[in-house]
């Protein structure tokens, strides 16, 4: 149980005023996967970004690959973000960077190699079906497109951690089924994944344990 | 309609690969407003700067003229010149020479001759009017260093030969001084103003670069680009944009230098050569124009580097 990718121990957030979380514990071990479920303005995308370092926990312990970071220095943050991927509800693409570069992003903030990092971003493109399209800019992508792309990018430099906010939600079945495969790979190959969702067609087609969020409180969590 | 709107949309789209970024501008930075106002913004303020060097540096070298010029000088008047010195076998002329020449501070004595004087005050008088007029002896005294102790040589010059005037331009040296140190101290003033001023306007610019960039800043911030990631890229930008600003302001007061430099010569002991390409500059200031352009480069690194890393900080 030690070696917990995500553990959170009576982790409250508050937003101004609005107590967005409140008491939220739940332990997700290497490799693990979670659906992350409940209605809408539940706290999904709340906790989600608690996870991603956007926001710091209000009060309560949260630990993240290891390192408990209350207790992290600012400056020792962005080395644990680049272990974490995170596809957003709204894809957050640079509009002025072609997909090719935004996928290359992450690689390049990592300093890769240029030419390492045309081989990694073309292979993950051809995967999320959109190699014929990399030189387009977000705003020539449909939605479903942007999706992949944000996707593709979320998993680039293979994260110990990734999250995904309503990462279907502008896919249609077949890709959402490529999707859910790519996702049992990554499972797979040691990532550990949180995704957000209320699709309840494709939980049902794929069935994994499940962390149930109501009005910022934990409903249930499965081992 | 909505074919117009696809059409604008394919143009702008083709419009964005043109500009298509390199590798360094993943936060877009080429694109700011603020890239076409700043260095204009610096190249102004690099151009006062020129100015304001160019007038310190004239005033210190027009104050240096002065103390070494006509400030260290002494003339003395001696009347009477052939009557017997008071206290001495000597003329009285002689005996203040000799005084003089005995005295600290003083470096050349020089006893204009009866003839010399003649010819200085023939313009005003006339030749016939100089042939007999009892004319006093006029000495002129070069000072070292401090210079003499005035009062005493005057009173020891006085009991030799009563009468004797000792003229120190001291007034007017210390009245040179002054506009010079005034001159000096304003340009310096105005130095420190205009480095502020482009501070600021560096910082407005990365201001409101961070601020039209906001999104894609959070988002590499996100990715876990460091704050010194971020601020390199603003700053390398910013940089580049103070050091051309600051190399065209200066390059744009460079014939204006000129000009005034060549109007200034004369007072200020250089030599106006109107077949020279420009006018010789002294070379403090040759060193100092060549010094603001990289000093806007050095201001656009640092103030970018601050103001986004304050920028950065209330992020977790
Ligand atoms: N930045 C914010 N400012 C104010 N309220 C917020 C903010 N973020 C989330 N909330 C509130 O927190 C609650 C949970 O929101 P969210 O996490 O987006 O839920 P979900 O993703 O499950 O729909 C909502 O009531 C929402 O209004
Ligand atoms: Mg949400």
């Amino acid at each position: 149980m030690n070696s917990a990718v995500v553990r959170l121990d009576g982790v409250a957030l508050d937003v101004g005023a609005q107590k967005v979380l409140r008491g939220i514990s739940l332990a997700i071990p290497r490799g693990g996967f979670r659906w992350l479920l409940g209605p809408s303005g539940a706290g999904k995308t709340s906790l989600l970004r608690l996870l991603h370092l956007e926001l710091r926990p209000s009060e309560g312990r949260l630990e993240l690959l290891g390192r408990d970071v209350g207790a992290a220095s600012r400056a020792a943050l962005p080395q644990l973000r680049r272990r974490i991927g995170m596809v957003f509800q709204d894809f957050r693409l640079l509009p002025h960077l072609s997909a090719f570069d935004n996928v290359a992003l992450p690689l390049r903030l990592a300093g890769r190699p240029e030419g390492q990092i045309q081989a990694d971003v073309g292979e993950i493109l051809a995967w999320v079906g959109l190699r014929a399209r990399m030189h387009c800019h977000p705003a020539e992508l449909s939605g479903g497109e942007q999706q992949r792309v944000a996707i593709a990018r979320a998993v680039i430099n293979r994260p110990d951690l990734l999250l995904a906010d309503e990462p279907t939600g502008n896919l249609d079945d077949a890709q959402a089924q490529r999707l859910m495969l790519l996702l049992g790979e990554l499972s797979r190959l040691g990532t550990t994944i949180v995704v957000a969702t209320h699709n309840d067609t494709i939980v049902a087609r794929h069935p994994a344990p499940s962390v149930r969020l109501a009005a910022g409180r934990l409903v249930s969590a499965d081992a | 309609m909505r074919d117009e709107e696809a059409q604008r949309e394919r143009a702008a789209a083709r419009r964005a690969r043109r500009l298509r970024p390199a590798r360094s501008d993943d936060l877009g930075l080429r694109r700011g407003v603020a890239r076409k106002l700043m260095p204009f913004m610096v190249a102004a303020m690099a151009f006062l700067a020129s100015l304001a060097l160019a007038g310190a540096i004239a005033a210190a070298a027009f104050s240096r003229q002065w103390q070494e010029g006509p400030a260290a000088a002494l003339t003395v008047q001696v009347p009477d010149p052939a009557a017997r010195a008071t206290d001495a076998p000597q003329s009285r002329l002689d005996r203040v020479v000799a005084l003089l020449r005995a005295s600290p501070g003083i470096a050349h004595v020089d006893a204009l001759s009866h003839a010399q004087i003649a010819k200085l005050l023939q313009p005003w008088l006339g030749s016939a009017a100089t042939q007999g007029l009892a004319l006093p002896a006029v000495v002129a005294v070069r000072a070292e260093g401090a210079g003499p102790p005035l009062a005493e040589v005057t009173a020891e010059l006085r009991a030799a030969a009563p009468g004797t005037l000792v003229d120190s331009h001291g007034d007017w040296t210390r009245r040179i001084a002054t506009l010079a140190h005034s001159i000096q101290a304003l340009a310096w003033a105005m130095l420190a103003l205009v480095t502020g001023v482009a501070a600021a306007v560096v910082t407005i610019a990365t201001r409101a670069g961070l601020v039209q960039r906001r999104d894609a800043v959070l988002l590499v911030h996100g990715l876990g680009a460091t704050d010194a990631d971020i601020a390199r890229r603003f700053a390398a930008r910013a940089t580049r944009l103070a050091f051309a600003g600051g190399l065209g302001g200066t390059a744009v007061a460079l014939p204006v230098l000129a000009g005034l430099a060549a109007l200034a010569a004369p007072l200020i002991g250089g030599i106006a050569d109107p077949a020279a390409w420009m006018p010789a500059l002294p070379r403090a200031l040759w060193l100092g124009l060549a010094a603001i352009p990289l000093v806007c480069a050095a201001l656009g690194f640092a103030t970018a580097q601050v103001t986004v890393r304050a920028w950065l900080r209330p992020l977790p």
